[in-house]
């Protein structure tokens, strides 16, 4: 039997800076996890991945992460999400440090 | 060292401009990132999990203060100022803008550097001993070698669409401090029994995912027949290696899969095809290359300074204990300069670190300083009189650490800090465990101790040759890291065995603790190093001391 379908954000790297976006409900990408469209049907959740992939001028390396719903909005439910939507646990550097 | 001639620099800024021109089409969409993507890693550009990172060469890790100064202007120009110096003689800037490459291209340009060939499937940043010219156990330097072997391999039209990486290194030490049995090739300089000087050629060595240990693919070769004969044997595998899966591409599987006798064959064969075409030009290349690194002008002074600071100042003795190696001329040392501060990132140097270090060693140093495998960094020539200044111009920067050598000494790869390949983070398990056993103040009683920390199955931070090697893994979600023990990095390597289960990231720092802990038990005298007693004890006498509840469940 197939695995069932666990919820998903479509996540890339921005184009220049390399920083890490997210796909919002609105078609345009937030540096924050928390703002993400958290996609809940696997059908919507390929065709959002391929309108992202039409965007190469904008992002890199688009694909689908695992989140969960939060009462803050999706929440990563892996470690590497995690350390993604933050930065570097050696230096206060990257998303943690942005908006402080 | 090595001076670019008008030949380079037109090189240079050509690959640069071409460079500049192939970011420009990426950013303006004329270029697919299928497309764009082997050329950025051509030049040492990846992408990681938080940004771009540009890898720099540092060939033979050898480096002037102008270079040295430059890497800083780098960090402060177009990073967070500060680099990290990898196990492989490079500096990785991990906060790049894409658009802004070209132009740190440009800047390495200036003083002779690039980020060629530092990643991609082609021969990679040629690495050697990071005391080269200055030990004193060594036949003659490497580097003119190492230096020929770069030119000959930067841009070799067969070399670069390979199926997979190829890493060189070239050692002339009785000791081996470059991890030469560890390498895809290794070229170790020797003297055969009528006195001349030729090569030993190691093929075959790996670590990753299939560590093995290199093997002797030839015993002397002549200085004429160094170059044909290496790329005979890049050749051979570039035609008979693996391309149907990766995992199975580098040449230690080639060569485990036909055998050595079967690549010898091949590599004899193609090597009397290509020898005639070597017309000579190579090695008149390389008379020239060895006037580059004539020895600096040495100065016979007394060294009453140095022995004074010795007698008189307990921290600098200390240092100076831990931190300096034997020099081939007398009054002279080999300082090497930690970059493993007790809770810092192993390998990580501020810019105004680097200044300082570019400062010192055009002052007291010849202008030369070393990256080594190891993440520190060194000044190879410096007279004993002038030690007492260096150390206290290190301790205004913060970098007088004594530890070299010992167990807070650790190398760690990125890691899940930066790393899109990591499976786990390396990076804070090295600091909690320098910062562990700097509150013990144990490490100058456990001596050499050599801990090798990677965050993936690559193996950047080497753990399989670590004495204790710490891999760290995804396990059902978590962060989980196994420990190898009695690994060698040394001529006598040793891939280290696994020494059971796992441990959790909360746990690993405790196990490491344990196990030392019992190290100290069993030893035979603390003139018996924990590879030695292990050696002697074997995986059976230090496994009770990783899994104490494992021995209680049994008794």
């Amino acid at each position: 039997m197939p695995r069932a379908f666990t919820p998903k954000v479509v996540t890339a790297n921005a184009l220049i800076e390399g920083d890490v976006i997210y796909l919002t409900a609105d078609n345009c990408w937030t540096r924050e996890l928390a703002q993400a469209e958290l996609l809940t049907d696997e059908a919507h959740a390929q065709l959002r991945l391929l309108e992202a992939e039409q965007q190469p001028d904008v992002i890199v390396g688009a694909y689908l992460a695992d989140a969960k719903a939060s009462d803050q909005g999706p929440a990563p439910t892996h470690f590497r999400e995690d350390f993604r939507r933050t930065g570097p646990s050696n230096y206060f550097h990257g998303k943690q440090a942005v908006g402080q | 060292m090595y001076h670019y001639n008008d030949f380079d620099k037109a090189f240079l800024a050509e690959r640069n401009r071409q460079f500049r021109a192939q970011v420009e089409r990426r950013v303006a969409g004329n270029l697919t990132e299928d497309e764009f993507k082997p050329l950025r890693l051509m030049n040492g550009l990846y992408l990681q999990l938080h940004a771009y990172m540009l890898r720099v060469a540092i060939p033979y890790g050898t480096l002037s203060s102008a270079q040295m100064d430059t890497l800083a202007l780098l960090a402060d120009k177009w990073d967070k100022g500060y680099g990290h110096f990898t196990t492989r003689q490079n500096i990785q800037y991990n906060w790049p803008k894409l658009t802004d490459v070209p132009d740190m291209l440009d800047a390495l340009a200036e003083v002779g550097m690039h980020a060629i060939q530092t990643s991609g499937n082609t021969i990679r940043n040629v690495t050697a001993d990071h005391f080269a010219g200055a030990a004193a156990d060594e036949v003659e330097d490497p580097r003119p070698v190492a230096e020929l072997i770069r030119q000959w391999s930067t841009d070799h039209p067969e070399f670069q669409f390979m199926g997979r990486k190829f890493k060189i290194a070239v050692s002339a030490g009785a000791q081996d401090r470059a991890v030469l049995k560890a390498h895809d090739l290794a070229v170790r300089i020797v003297k055969n029994d009528a006195g001349e000087t030729g090569y030993q050629i190691l093929v075959g060595g790996g670590l990753g995912r299939t560590p093995m240990i290199g093997k002797i693919l030839h015993d002397f070769l002549p200085r004429e027949d160094l170059l044909p004969f290496i790329e005979a044997t890049v050749s051979v595998w570039n035609q008979i290696g693996r391309r149907d899966n990766k995992y199975k591409a580098r040449i230690k599987i080639t060569v485990h899969e036909h055998g050595l006798d079967d690549i010898r064959a091949r590599v004899d064969e193609r090597f009397a095809q290509i020898r005639p075409t070597f017309s000579g030009v190579d090695q008149a290349l390389f008379e020239d290359i060895k006037a580059h690194f004539a020895a600096p002008a040495f100065r016979n002074a007394p060294t009453v300074e140095f022995d004074s600071a010795y007698d008189t100042n307990p921290m600098f003795r200390s240092w100076a204990d831990t931190n300096l190696a034997a020099h081939r001329v007398d009054g002279y040392a080999i300082v090497t300069v930690s970059l493993k501060k007790h809770g810092e990132t192993p390998g990580d140097a501020t810019s105004a670190q680097m200044r300082t270090l570019a400062e010192i060693a055009r002052t007291y140093g010849h202008d030369e300083l070393r990256i080594s495998h190891e993440q520190n960094v060194i000044l190879p020539h410096v007279h004993k009189s002038d030690l007492p200044a260096i150390y206290a111009a290190l301790r205004e920067a913060d970098l007088h650490t004594a530890n070299i050598g010992l167990i807070s000494d650790i190398i760690a790869c990125p890691g899940m800090d930066y790393c899109a390949l990591a499976t786990a983070r390396s990076i804070p398990v090295a600091q909690k465990i320098a910062e562990r056993f700097e509150e013990l103040k144990l490490e100058h009683d456990i001596g050499h101790l050599q801990v090798k920390i990677s965050g993936c199955i690559n193996a950047c931070g080497h753990h399989h040759v670590g004495h204790i090697g710490i891999l760290g893994l995804d396990r059902a979600g978590v962060e989980n890291y196994q420990i190898t023990l009695g690994g060698d990095a040394t001529w006598d390597a040793a891939i280290g065995e696994r020494a059971g289960p796992g441990f959790a990231y909360d746990e690993i720092v405790p196990a490491i603790e344990r196990l030392v802990n019992g190290y100290l038990e069993l030893r035979d005298g603390p003139e018996e190093t924990f590879l030695a007693a292990y050696k002697r004890l074997g995986l059976a006498a230090f496994k009770p001391f990783l899994y104490p509840e494992a021995q209680a469940n049994a008794a």
